[in-house]
Parts: C-alpha cells; structure tokens; sequence
C-alpha cells in the first residue's frame, strides 16, 4: 500500500488549494458538484485500471463513450418508457466492444495499442456515419437525472460511483483481481500456473468497455448529448490512471490509486480554471502529467532499495 | 607451426565468486584445440576474457609473440580474435553481404558499395566450398549451419588469426555436423586457430589435435588428443571428491504408478517411455538440447505430448495437467515461475482454484513447511533470496496437493544452504507419497537425490541408471559417446 500514499497526498493538497481558493467547496454542496463532475472520469479510470495492470491498453473508451451516448439519444428519443431498456442496451453494447477489444487482443495477438486505436477510428467512423455530424433524438428527463439529479443532497452520480467503487475494490481483493494482476506481472508463470491468461485479459477489456458505458450514461446527462462528449476521454483516462502510479506494462498498482487520480486530475482542471487559466491548456497540462508521472515510475526501482533496502531474506 | 596464443596465469573473480584461478592455455597457429570442462568450469568466462568482454584480474595474453590488452570486445576482434556464440549473432533481415561486412561496409562516394561488398563475400564463400546460398539471401532464411557458414566468413574477412566456437554442434542436425567439420579443417589449414568448445566428446576426438580440460576454474590438464581415451576424458572433467551431503534415499519399496508413458512424442521427443511410482524420485540427465525441459513441459501439458500413450489422461494444456495432479517447478523462476512484484501470498496462490485451497491459515502453514524464513506471507518476491524464491514456487504448488511433482533444475541459483534445504524437501514430499521427476545439469546433486536416473539425449531416452550410478556412467550415456 505504501507505493499508493504519493497520489492520495497530491490530491489532499490539490483540495486543500481549491478550499483555499473557493471556500464555497468546504460545504457539502461544493464538494459534492465537484464528485458529481469527477464520477464519469473516475469511473472510466476504474475500467481501465483492470486492462492497464493485465499489461494492456484500451484507447478505445473516448470513442466508446461518445457511441453510447449519441446511441441514446437516438434511441430513446425523449420517450421515458425507453430509458431502462436503453440502459441495458448500452452496458450491453460496452461489453460486446469490450470482448471485441479482448478477443482480438488475446486470440489473433496484436498489440492491444492497436487494436483499441483501431476500435477507436471504427467507432468513431461509425458515429460519423449514423449522425451525419449531429446526433439526432434525446434523452429522456429520467435517463438525465442519473447524470445531472440528486436524492435528497446526493447526486446520483455520486451513489453510482460509490457503488462501482465497492464493486471494483472486492474485485480486486477476490481470486479475479489477484490473478488479474499476476498476469500483468509475468503473463508466463500465471499461464504455467494454470491461470486462463486469454480468459482473465479478455474480462479486463469488458469491464473496461462496461466503465464507458456508465461513464457515457452519466455524461450523457450532465453534459448532454453530442458528438464530442467522449473526445480525448482516452488519453484523459489513461493519464489518470498512471497519475494514480499504476505501472504500464501491468502487475503494479492499486484500484483506488487509479481511482484517486481520476479525482486528482480533475482537481488540478478544476483549481486551473479558478486560477482563470484557459481550459486550452488541458491537454498540455495532462501531456505534462503523463510524462513527468511515467518518468517517476520508470525512475523508482533504482533509487528506492539504495535509500532504504529492506534486508534481504536469508535462508 | 608457431605459436598463435598464449594465455599465462589468468585469474577472474566476480563479486563473490572466484571463477577462474591460475590458467594457462597455448594454442598454435593451424591447430584445433578444444576447450572442455563441466556447466561452471570456467569455458565460457576463459573466452570472454580473450574476446576483451572481461578483463582479466591477474594473468596475460601473447598473440603471436605480443603481449596484448583487450578493453573492449572491438581490440581483440582487431587483433583477430573471432568468436562464433552459440546463439548466433547476425541481424536476420540482412543479407549475408550486409552481415559479413557489418560495421565495416566499403563505401564508394559515402554510400554503401553494395557491389563490391557482395563480390568480396562470394569470393570468400567460393574459397570455403559451395553453398545453396548467396551473398544476397536473406539471414532469417538460412538454416542454423548456414548461418554458422555466415559467421564463419565473417571471421574470414576480417583475417581472423583465432577463431572461437562456443558449442557449434548444440543446434545442428546430424548432417549438417560434416559441414562444420569440414569447415574446421579448412580453417585449420589456413594457418588460423581454432578454439572448440564442446560438451561432446566425438566432435573432440573427431577434429582436435590437443585438448585443455578445466575444473572449477582451474587448468586440469592440456594433452594431445591421441593420448587420450574417452574414459581419461571423463574422468578428467568430473573427478572430485563428492563430499556433498544428500538426504537418505528412500526408505520404503516406491508406491504405486502415479504415471505411465508409453511412445510419447512431439516435435522436440520420441519414443518417451516412463514410469513414475508413488514415494520415487527419477531423475533426468542429459546433455543441453536433450529434451529434458521438453519433457517436463510435456508431462505437465504445456507443450503436450501429440502422440503415445499416457495414464493419467495426456494433458492438453497446462489446465488438464494440474487437474490430473500435476506440478511444475520450472528452471527460471523469475520469467516462469513467479510474479516478482507480488506479494508471497500472492504468488503462493496463484495455482490455488479453490476457497479451501485459498484459506489463508493453510497459506501460512505451507509456507512453514516449505521453510520459508521468516514466512511473511506480504512481502514482496522480488526481494526473496533465490533460495526463498524457490521455496515459494515450491508452496504454490502444494496448494494442490499434486500426485507428481516435476522439478527443473531445482536448485539453480541457489545459495549452498537452501540447497540442502530444497533437497531435504523433495525427499520428503517423495516420503509422503508424490513422485517426483527431478532435472539437473549438476552430477552430484542428481546423482545423490535420484532413487534412479533416466538419461535423455537428442529428445530419445538413451538409457536407464539404477541409484548411485557413477557420473561417467551418466556421461557416457548423455553424450553418446
């Protein structure tokens, strides 16, 4: 667990610099706006946290997400009859690319870099195709409410990320997520030690597929329908992810540290955007993250054993 | 014929370990001289020196009379020394011109003369004799000789004066062994050098005109090779005192047939007849390349037997081989047998299917009975010794409780006292009833666990030893000879 303390610390002092800046965000309502707007980033960090670890890649979820919600919307065509149907479409939908992502990745051996770019560019051709430029149809006010409504002072959002967390962190701690990691870790001696090595990937890229899926039924509601919503979620996501100190190239890393730097992230948009400085910079800024955090954990193993080398066992 | 080579007191130690003490070797202009010697004797390290990898401790090197300092692997190939690895080294998508002439291309107005580059290799391969390849042909699609015909060219055009070949047999098939030889000879005649080393004892008493013999980093002895009989040689590379300490053998009549093979093959095996019976331990000799890894991989259904009989069921995958009651402590622990980065448990249970299997006060107890010290079940492996890494291996596997346990090279990088350890344990595991199918390079430790041996050469099973045979026995077997 120690490895997860630097990402928790950066975010508790990112909150502590947006208290400072805006105090309105020490009240329940503040924080709370602010989970509601770092749940669908969070979620899809959770996702890709499994094929990350497995020693994977899944570019695919920014053109996911967008799919599923310009699906929706078409679908449901402001009928409130058709939101629960829609919904299990979707989460069906996210799985079905998911297994496509995995299969091919673990079946027919190309790098799963490709595949999901290339999972990427079909999605994104086929939203092109189906909408003609501009999504048609809408949401209905309930399919909304998951992304934007709140019980009492709660958002949905924030139930439903508390829930996907619950799910993800007993994932993690069952047979599944152990084995998941020590396939990341040294895909040979988990294939020698009998684990389904195709089998546990392949589960990887369809809960990250079913990650976009909730991430788009919550931004499809918050932020509304078009054809942009998912754009760069990709690249946001895997910042994320690694911000959160999970190693590419798998076996190191926690679910909750990819979690916390989903929240991390948007908490250094959000104290940028009170410091007035140009949501433009975004990108940059992630760029920056994504080398500098990569950089610290290619840089960790040779110099922590020289500050403080735990003994060797003897035998 | 003058002397080419003089290699005077040579002495390397790497950290912790001295590897080479006091060597001497000569070597004459248009002599074959083989270089043989036990896994660890010190070959390898011998050459490295002369090949400017490794600077000596203490000691010199003459070429020709000149006394010679290599800092680095290009002095000694200026000097013109050769050294053909046993994994080849040429880049497969070249041609053979671009890979003969590498680092060096003839350029004609600062681009490559392809020309002349392909001209001066066909004139060299001419000299050699005649190939079914050209200068132009592709290295990804020549045959393992053929490369080494590459190499040797090589060799040739740079005016080698010493030519080095680290095992050159290990990878050809029978008939392509005449090439080589043929090769060798030609080099021979040619004033240069020939360095040979080889665990096969034919090929020395085939091609060389001396041989030096190492020992645990020591000269043993240089002699012609036509005072020599098969057996000195033997003898020569194998005599110490076997002071090592096993466990007892097995103290009751073995159990019983935990597995039957009978005609087992693949593309790397044939005709594998087997039995293992219940409270044995079988131990597999052979030479690199005999199969013996293969034939674990097989039993246990990760690289599965395609044709023969077996009982239990000839496992598919590696699945069906741990269901029917298999386990296999592979010969690389970090790149099969572990997650380094995960915790002990972790890696204790990766094999573990059930929840009872998976119970964590069972992982603790395993952990205590494979002796793991301190048994901290949440430290990370990587920072295990190499010893405690094996004794984790070791506890994965009894999660399962397996009927047979296969072990390869089981106390590979493993310090001395662990050594006895894991020894201690698979004798008790036989003890409780599993059979146990042990591969080791090491004579002693295979010879001194084995209730008896079975020996493998080129994928067959050459033969069958009872306990305790002596190691000529096994080498005469393992090398055919």
């Amino acid at each position: 667990m120690r490895r997860n303390l630097p990402i928790f610390g950066v975010l508790t002092v990112l909150l502590v610099a947006i208290a400072i800046a805006n105090p309105y965000f020490l009240e329940p309502q503040g924080f709370l706006a602010f989970v509601k707007r770092a749940a669908p980033l969070a979620i899809l960090a959770a996702g890709q946290y499994f094929v990350i670890v497995s020693g994977e890649f899944d570019l695919s979820v920014g053109s996911l997400v967008t799919a599923e919600v310009v699906i929706a919307a078409r679908l449901v065509d402001g009928d409130p009859g058709a939101t629960w149907p829609v919904i299990a479409l979707l989460l069906a939908f996210g799985a079905l690319v998911g297994a496509v992502n995995g299969l091919v990745t673990t079946l027919l051996r190309v790098p799963s870099f490709i595949v999901t770019l290339g999972m990427l560019l079909i999605l994104s051709g086929a939203v092109s195709l189906w909408t003609d430029g501009s999504p048609r149809g809408a949401l209905s006010e309930q399919f909304r409410q998951f992304g934007r409504g709140t019980i009492g002072p709660v958002p949905w959002s924030a139930l439903i990320l508390g829930a996907v967390v619950a799910y993800v962190v007993w994932l993690m701690r069952a047979d599944f997520g152990r084995t998941l990691v020590a396939t990341g870790d040294n895909q040979t001696a988990a294939a020698l030690s009998g684990v389904r090595v195709h089998r546990v990937k392949t589960i990887a890229f369809v809960l990250s597929g079913l990650s976009a899926a909730v991430c788009a039924i919550l931004l499809g509601g918050f932020a509304g329908v078009s054809a942009q919503v998912g754009q760069g979620l990709e690249f946001q996501v895997i910042t994320a992810v690694v911000l959160g100190g999970v190693v590419l190239g798998g076996g190191r890393g926690s679910v909750a540290a990819a979690i916390a730097g989903a929240f991390t992230l948007q908490a250094l948009f959000t104290l940028l955007n009170l410091h007035g400085i140009s949501g433009a910079l975004e990108f940059t800024v992630q760029g920056l993250i994504l080398i500098v955090a990569v950089a610290l954990g290619t840089l960790q193993p040779s110099w922590r054993p020289r500050r403080r080398k735990p003994p060797a066992l003897t035998s | 014929m003058g002397r080419m080579l003089r290699m005077t007191g040579i002495g390397k130690s790497f950290p912790g370990a001295r590897v080479l003490s006091d060597v001497d070797l000569d070597v004459a202009a248009g002599e074959v001289h083989a270089l043989i010697g036990e896994n660890g004797a010190g070959k390898s390290t011998l050459m490295k020196i002369l090949a400017g990898v490794h600077r000596p401790d203490e000691g010199t090197i003459e070429l020709q009379g000149k006394a010679v300092e290599f800092g680095h692997p290009i002095d000694a190939r200026r000097a013109g020394v050769s050294i053909i690895y046993q994994e080849l080294t040429l880049l497969p998508e070249r041609t053979v011109a671009e890979n003969v002439f590498l680092g060096r291309e003839p350029a004609r107005r600062g681009l490559v003369d392809r020309e002349a580059m392909e001209k001066a290799t066909a004139l060299l391969m001419d000299e050699l004799g005649e190939f079914s390849f050209g200068p132009r042909d592709l290295v990804a699609r020549l045959s393992v000789a053929q490369q080494q015909v590459v190499e040797i060219v090589k060799a040739l055009s740079v005016d080698a004066r010493i030519v080095v070949m680290d095992e050159p047999t290990a990878a050809l098939a029978e008939h392509e062994v005449e090439l080589l030889y043929r090769l060798v000879r030609q080099l021979s005649e040619r004033g240069i050098a020939v360095l040979y080393i080889s665990h096969r004892l034919r090929e020395i008493f085939e091609l060389a005109d001396r041989v030096t013999v190492l020992k645990d980093g020591a000269k043993v002895a240089t002699v012609p090779i036509d005072q020599l009989t098969t057996a000195d040689l033997v003898r020569m590379m194998v005599g110490r005192d076997v002071t090592d300490y096993y466990p007892a053998r097995a103290t009751r009549e073995a159990g019983d047939v935990l597995l039957k093979v009978s005609g087992g093959g693949n593309d790397r095996l044939d005709g594998i007849d087997l039995e293992l019976r219940a409270g044995e331990i079988v131990g597999v000799a052979g030479l690199q390349g005999a199969g013996r890894t293969e034939l674990a991989k097989a039993l246990f259904g990760a690289e599965p037997f395609s044709r023969g009989e077996m009982t239990p069921k000839r496992p598919r995958s590696v699945q069906e081989g741990i269901a029917a009651g298999f386990g296999l402590v592979t010969e690389d622990r970090k790149s099969e047998g572990l997650a380094l980065h995960q915790s002990v448990r972790d890696n204790a249970l990766l094999v573990a299917r059930t929840r009872g299997q998976r119970s964590g006060a069972k992982v603790l107890d395993l952990l205590k009975r494979v002796r793991l010290a301190p048994p901290s079940p949440e430290k990370e492996v990587r920072l295990l010794s190499g010893g405690n890494q094996q004794k984790v291996v070791l506890a994965k596997w009894l999660t399962v409780a397996p009927k047979v346990l296969l072990f390869d090279e089981p106390t590979r990088g493993v310090d001395v006292g662990a050594k006895a350890s894991i020894h201690e344990l698979v004798r008790e595991l036989a003890e409780d009833g599993m059979a146990v199918l042990m591969i080791s390079s090491e004579l002693p430790e295979l010879i001194g666990m084995s209730d008896r041996i079975v020996v493998l050469r080129d994928g067959r099973i050459a033969g069958h030893l009872p306990a305790n045979p002596s190691e000529e026995a096994v080498m005469h077997l393992a090398a055919g000879s």
